[in-house]
């Protein structure tokens, strides 16, 4: 099994790219092709940008991501199964101080934990949610997400998840942007390299509304997941781009000024 | 000190007595959905605790209120949540979570009838879901039962101790009667009543921060119940055992007239009372009974049990189908304990005791 110590640079061998010091060098328990690496990557860049890793408190979640605190260098608690913007809230009113944020897969947010993750985004809870939505349940094997397409197999839909009987993917992200509470959301994607550039915006926006203390951040990033699509990383990607984005459009679908933010405060002023 | 020096008495409910205890202990957080029979702590905490300083939420369900518990008390805060019955049922998996994660916290369960929806009289019913765990897992919680407003009051300040000496989570078992019975408490805190300040210091170790807060290089810390390495489980398993066996030190209970009785009855909190006022009755007319009321549920004080039962009688009256008896049968081993049960929704006067307990007392 490669260790991190067999990344870094041999004799002759130029260092041109390094792990940012909110990320530790462990080796992720990921499958080849996961998205959820470059997430990872990108929301501790965003941290460490901000300079506030010393005071951040990750939730994490239960899933594929439930271990995401072994791979972050900040305090953390775990979660009970869609619970982590319940926990992030009493972290957050523990706590004024910190940093508080959410990393949670499409089953845990948008199935068992959404009375959890839309209230808390009602009340405007300082915090950000980073929600993956890869449209499948991976770390219990591939089963019907609540974001599966129509017509995608899985071990619970074997004929392709039919409208009739299971409805159709939920889009998390406009629901979101309806609550007044939600200062910032938005849909990205990891597909590409320009998709991961916009989604890196999208990570430091969600991040800036909570600073700011404007209200709930939210960013959605759809992600491949090529063990449980049955595909190579290369067409899983490509999957995104055909299936997903006409399905989850990309784009900032909320974003609140400070004058807005101040404006919603007011009781009638929707 | 004397009457006089003595602070003025309030006329409060059970309730109330306890929204006040948890303020004076130095409660910070206080997360709860509405149920009827405890709906005056959270009417009362969400105006008092914002003016000490404090956070009330009102959750969006039971589920949501506990989980915003194990946040709160994993950063090391006086936290708190409460609810009845049904709604204890939806927090046992936060409740498994946070004794797997060791992390503290009060719940208050001003129980109401059952099964199902039940009705919102008063039942001990949920004995069994209290000092058994509740939750899944092998966990325990420490249950204190009050019988009085006053105790209500008090208690309080014993769950935080009990919660952050232990880093588990506390139940508070009252019922209807409890909840909703006024009279008057001293609202003062009771003897050696430890500080939040020295509470919060009892976690300093095992609370999430930011690890800025230990130092600029200081290594992240993680609060959590999942153990996947072979062994692990086992090991986290042996450490909450041996917390729990610790815990028997601080079984409590309290005693009325036990020297010279031939029959002792076992009873808590509401219940407890009642059967206290019966026994009072029946003392006068020179029958020797005495009074053993468990205010520690869990853990049991099935030691100090065993010597009052020696070469007595024993009744046991509790207001559901038979559930503390069973503890009671185990602590005292081969006496014969006798049991009047009281079917939960119904509320009864400490003369339909007087009987079951003559009964009991001719054997």
């Amino acid at each position: 099994m490669t260790s991190a110590n067999d990344l870094r640079p041999r004799p002759g061998e130029k260092l041109v790219f390094d792990v940012n010091p909110v990320l530790n060098e462990r080796v992720t328990h990921y499958c080849p092709g996961c998205h959820h690496g470059i997430a990872h990557r990108l929301v501790s860049e965003v941290l460490h940008e901000l300079g506030v890793a010393h005071k951040t408190i990750l939730v994490a979640s239960v899933g594929c991501a439930t271990f995401t605190y072994d791979y972050f260098n900040v305090d953390s608690v775990e979660a009970p199964h869609g619970r982590a913007c319940a926990v992030a809230t009493g972290v957050r009113r523990a706590r004024p101080e910190a940093v508080v944020f959410t990393y949670q897969g499409d089953g845990d947010m948008a199935a068992i934990g959404t009375g959890e993750s839309l209230h808390a985004a009602n009340r405007g809870e300082k915090i950000t949610a980073v929600f993956i939505n890869n449209t499948v349940y991976g770390m219990t094997g591939g089963q019907m997400a609540p974001t599966t397409l129509v017509g995608q197999k899985t071990t619970t839909t074997i004929h392709g998840r039919n409208f009739s009987n299971e409805g159709g993917p939920i889009r998390l992200t406009e629901i979101m942007a309806q609550l007044q509470g939600v200062a910032y959301a938005a849909r990205c994607s990891l597909d590409s390299v320009k998709h991961v550039k916009e989604a890196k915006k999208a990570v430091r926006r969600a991040f800036d509304v909570q600073l700011a203390g404007l209200g709930f951040g939210f960013v959605e990033l759809l992600s491949g997941c090529p063990t449980n699509w049955h595909m190579t990383p290369t067409a899983a990607n490509k999957r995104i781009a055909t299936d997903m984005i006409p399905v989850f459009p990309l784009g900032v679908f909320k974003d609140v000024g400070a004058a807005e933010a101040n404006a919603v405060k007011e009781p009638g002023n929707a | 000190m004397s009457r006089k020096q003595m602070p003025k008495r309030i006329l409060v409910k059970g309730n109330e007595a306890l929204a006040y205890g948890a303020v004076d202990a130095g409660l910070q957080c206080y997360f709860a959905y509405p149920i009827t029979p405890q709906n005056e702590v959270p009417e009362m905490l969400s105006a008092l605790l914002p003016e000490h300083g404090g956070a009330f939420v009102q959750a969006e369900s039971e589920v949501g209120a506990v989980n915003m518990l194990l946040g709160a008390g994993a950063c090391g805060v006086l936290a708190m949540t409460s609810s009845s019955s049904c709604g204890i049922s939806l927090m046992q998996e936060g409740i498994s979570y946070m004794a797997g994660s060791h992390i503290p916290g009060v719940i208050v369960n001003m129980s109401r009838g059952g099964p199902g929806l039940g009705d919102i009289g008063p039942s001990q019913g949920d004995y069994f879901q209290a000092v058994k765990g509740g939750g899944h897992g092998d966990h325990r919680n420490l249950v204190l039962a009050p019988s009085t407003a006053q105790e209500c009051y008090d208690f309080m300040f014993m769950a935080f101790a009990l919660a952050f000496a232990y880093r588990n989570p506390v139940m508070i078992l009252g019922d209807a009667i409890v909840g909703q019975i006024k009279e008057p408490i001293r609202r003062t805190a009771p003897e050696g009543a430890s500080t939040p300040e020295h509470l919060r210091s009892l976690v300093q170790d095992l609370r999430i921060e930011g690890y800025g807060a230990r130092g600029e290089n200081a290594p992240p810390r993680l609060l959590k119940s999942v153990y996947l390495a072979e062994g692990a489980l086992a090991q986290r398993n042996r450490l909450l055992q041996q917390k729990y066996a610790a815990m028997r030190k601080d079984a409590r209970y309290a005693g009325e007239e036990l020297d010279d009785a031939e029959l002792v009855v076992v009873a808590f909190g509401s219940i407890g009372r009642i059967t206290s006022s019966a026994i009072r009755g029946l003392r006068k007319e020179g029958r020797k009974i005495g009074l053993f009321r468990p205010i520690t549920l869990y853990p049991f004080p099935g030691e100090a049990l065993r010597i009052h039962a020696r070469g007595r009688r024993i009744l046991v009256i509790e207001q559901n189908i038979g559930q503390m008896v069973e503890d009671v049968r185990l602590a005292v081993g081969g006496c014969d304990v006798a049991w009047h049960g009281i079917m939960p929704g119904l509320f009864i006067g400490a003369n339909e005791l007087v009987e079951p307990i003559l009964q009991a007392l001719k054997g």
